[in-house]
């Protein structure tokens, strides 16, 4: 771990709320810091992020095997990061828009993506970015930090129509904060004051390079101040404490008193356990101790203990909560594996309307197709 | 060493897959010339993504092989200024699909500070990117977009097909003193193997490649669409008697118009088969000059066996997105019969 992250948990044991220290609500078993106020959340809502937790890191098990047995392309595993992703989400109201990278699977679910829709992309059928008609959501980012001055402008857009209601929020990842777009996004959102709420999900690594190659900066929270942006660390890894600092966030982004600015950027400082994708072999770069050691401030296993200890949570609730879960993403699974897709799909949606020449591209195919039947175009190298 | 051994040192050769090429023209360059250094993401511990830059950090160290912060324009502006120094950065790209950050530093001053300060400067540099479709990535990772390159004046485009051309090529380019955007067909990076020179070679850039001889119609393409062209030529010849000129461009730009001009020439029918979309791609280039040049030999329309004008599909449709064997025989026969 890098010695910048490992001074923050030292220092952070305390409940540190103040300068770089990332701002934690519960410790590293998942009790309540004794300094910590917990968020004003019900009971319900309380189970609803944990099953929600539960389920990306069953989502995420699943995924990652049907890769390996050559059922789905390439996968970006979020284990570790899925408190966060939980956490941001459920801070967000309904109209409130969200900005995604091909790593925020979790976090698009709870904002009202379809689960067997997040497969069907992996499974390479583009029909599977699209989303409900009535949830704010774009499909995922994958150029890294191009959604940045993207989601600033939709948050401007909403402003000038006086959409007072509406917050935007943005992922990015630590190596996105070395991308120009991210600058430039970011200086537009201080100087415009938009309701935007960008969180860095500082998961250590950028593919091979860490943190500290990817910036000389102490902490990415404090590039905000440049560009007249409220920056704040929190502990990625305490659902709790992201959820406390991401709800804020948006609450002063659609309502800022005299003294505040709207936009806020959110370094939440976490762990990528696993690849960075499928196809991606991280023992290459990097020490599995380093990767044990967060293991120890794991976010399921913190808000579970937090949930015991405050009695929302017991062993009958936990398996009921496994088995729903575990029955969704396996229906999941099961409408993206039956679905089907054709030819059609390329040119559709190209233009509001084909053009003649594509159209007859298409044509030219399908009469190729009839002729020599579709084994024909099963491999490019025969 | 005596001249016997000199010489069996001189012809060694190892059989490369076409990745390995690229990690061996670095690797001999980087011997021969030690201002030659190599940049970008993930090059250095990790070995490149594809590990076309593998071993090269333990052998060269830190200094010539550079893990830099996530930052196209950063990336290729570093390294015109690096080649301004007098270094020769060789800067790789993750994927094509990411270059699009780099594209101003490319296009509005590599490609035009020898000719903006009249000479005075040059930028000797070289820009790698893994290119094309085929292997079920994700979004954004398959683009064949080398017009864009092509269409900028002072930018040399390079595509290899083949092992032996991939280190010869990119050695070329290395010491070629222009900018040299360098595309490696990642369909075709593990796909075969052939016998690799050992030494150091150069294969000239701007010279395209004969790969099968023919009579009836010379088909002219590139990187990872020469192998099922070969193919179609192969099944055209045993089904249907029809003698294809089977021509590898190499290098995009400049044009070896010589040899496309010749070949048609010599067979008054054309064909080209690219992956990247039809619509102003380097196929229209290439019938115009044709056009241009040889109209009175000229029996038959020239066929264009491309990409379709729609962004490239995710994995599950991409293979009817990149031209097929059939698609390129029935293309080549259309214009054989016409
Ligand atoms: C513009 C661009 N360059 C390169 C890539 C290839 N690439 C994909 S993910 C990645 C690392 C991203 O790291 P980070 O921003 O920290 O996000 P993380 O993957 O860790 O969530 C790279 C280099 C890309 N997708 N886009």
């Amino acid at each position: 771990m890098s010695a910048q992250d490992d001074a923050d948990y030292q220092h952070s044991t305390g409940a540190a709320q103040s300068g770089d220290e990332p701002i934690r609500v519960l410790d590293d078993d998942g009790t309540l810091l004794s300094s910590a106020e917990p968020p004003a959340l019900s009971e319900a809502e309380l189970l609803g992020m944990y099953a929600d937790i539960k389920l990306a890191r069953h989502f995420d098990q699943r995924t990652i095997s049907l890769q390996r047995q050559g059922r789905i392309a390439t996968y970006a595993p979020m284990t570790g990061q899925e408190g966060s992703q939980v956490a941001t989400s459920h801070a967000l109201d309904d109209e409130d828009w969200l900005f995604p990278t091909y790593r925020d699977h979790a976090a698009k679910y709870v904002h009202g993506a379809d689960l067997a829709a997040l497969l069907k992309t992996l499974r390479g059928y583009r029909e599977g970015y699209s989303v409900p008609a009535d949830v704010n959501l774009m499909p995922e980012y994958i150029p890294i930090a191009t959604q940045v001055p993207q989601a600033m402008g939709m948050a401007w857009g909403q402003m000038l129509q006086g959409n007072d209601d509406t917050a935007v929020l943005c992922h990015l990842g630590d190596g996105a904060t070395s991308e120009g777009d991210f600058h430039e996004g970011l200086n537009f959102a201080g100087v415009f004051d938009v309701p935007a709420v960008f969180v860095c999900n500082n998961n250590q690594w950028a593919i091979s390079v860490p943190r500290e190659r990817q910036t000389a900066s102490e902490t990415i929270a404090e590039k905000a101040h440049a560009y007249g942006v409220e920056g704040v660390r929190v502990d990625g890894m305490d659902p709790l404490a992201v959820y406390a600092v991401t709800r804020a966030a948006i609450k002063k982004a659609k309502a800022p008193t005299d003294d505040e600015r709207r936009p806020t950027l959110i370094e939440s400082v976490q762990y990528r356990y696993g690849a960075h994708t499928t196809s991606d072999d991280p023992s290459v770069y990097r020490d599995e101790a380093e990767s044990e050691a967060w293991r120890d401030r794991d976010p399921l296993d913190r808000l579970e203990t937090y949930l015991y200890q405050t009695d929302v949570l017991d062993a009958e609730r936990e398996a009921e909560i496994e088995t729903r879960v575990e029955a969704e993403v396996a229906a999941a699974i099961e409408t993206a594996e039956t679905a089907e897709t054709a030819p059609e799909r390329m040119i559709e949606h190209v233009y509001e309307e084909t053009p003649d020449r594509l159209q007859e591209q298409l044509d030219e195919l399908n009469a190729l197709r009839e002729k020599y039947g579709d084994d024909a175009f099963a491999e490019v190298l025969g | 060493m005596s001249s016997a051994a000199a010489m069996e040192a001189e012809s060694a050769t190892e059989r490369l897959t076409l990745v390995e090429g690229v990690r061996e023209g670095l690797h001999t360059e980087m011997e021969c010339d030690d201002r030659v250094m190599v940049l970008g993401e993930d090059v250095g511990k990790n070995g490149g993504v594809f590990r076309a830059t593998e071993g090269l950090i333990e052998e060269f160290g830190e200094e010539r092989v550079v893990d830099t912060p996530l930052a196209e324009s950063g990336i290729v502006g570093s390294a015109i200024g690096l080649a301004l120094s007098g270094l020769r950065p060789v800067a790789e790209m993750q994927f094509m699909g990411f270059m699009y950050p780099a594209f101003d530093q490319l296009v509005s001053h590599a490609a035009r500070l020898r000719s903006r300060s009249h000479g005075q400067y040059t930028c000797p540099m070289v820009v790698r990117a893994p290119y094309g479709g085929g292997i079920r990535a994700p979004e954004h990772h398959s683009e064949s977009k080398e017009a864009f390159f092509v269409h900028e004046p002072g930018l040399k485009v390079v595509v290899p097909s083949t092992p032996a051309d991939a280190k010869g090529l990119l050695t070329a380019a290395i010491r070629d003193p222009d900018p040299v955007v360098f595309l490696e067909p990642k369909l075709i990076y593990r796909a075969f193997r052939e016998e690799v020179p050992q030494k150091s070679y150069e294969v000239s850039l701007g010279e395209a490649a004969v790969r099968r001889e023919g009579s009836d119609i010379s088909v002219f393409t590139w990187g990872a669409m020469t192998r099922p062209t070969l193919i179609a030529a192969d099944n055209l010849a045993d089904e249907h008697g029809v003698d294809c000129e089977v021509v590898d461009l190499r290098t995009l730009s400049p044009l070896d118009a010589g040899t496309v001009v010749a070949s048609f020439e010599k067979t008054g029918r054309a064909a080209v088969v690219h992956e990247a979309p039809k619509t102003a791609g380097v196929g229209a280039e290439i019938a115009t000059t044709i056009q241009e040049e040889a109209l009175c030999y000229q029996e038959a329309p020239i066929k264009r066996i491309a990409g379709f004008d729609a962004p490239m599909p995710l994995h599950a449709l991409e293979d009817y997105y990149l031209p097929q064997a059939v698609r390129i025989q029935d293309g080549i026969l259309e214009t054989v019969e016409f």
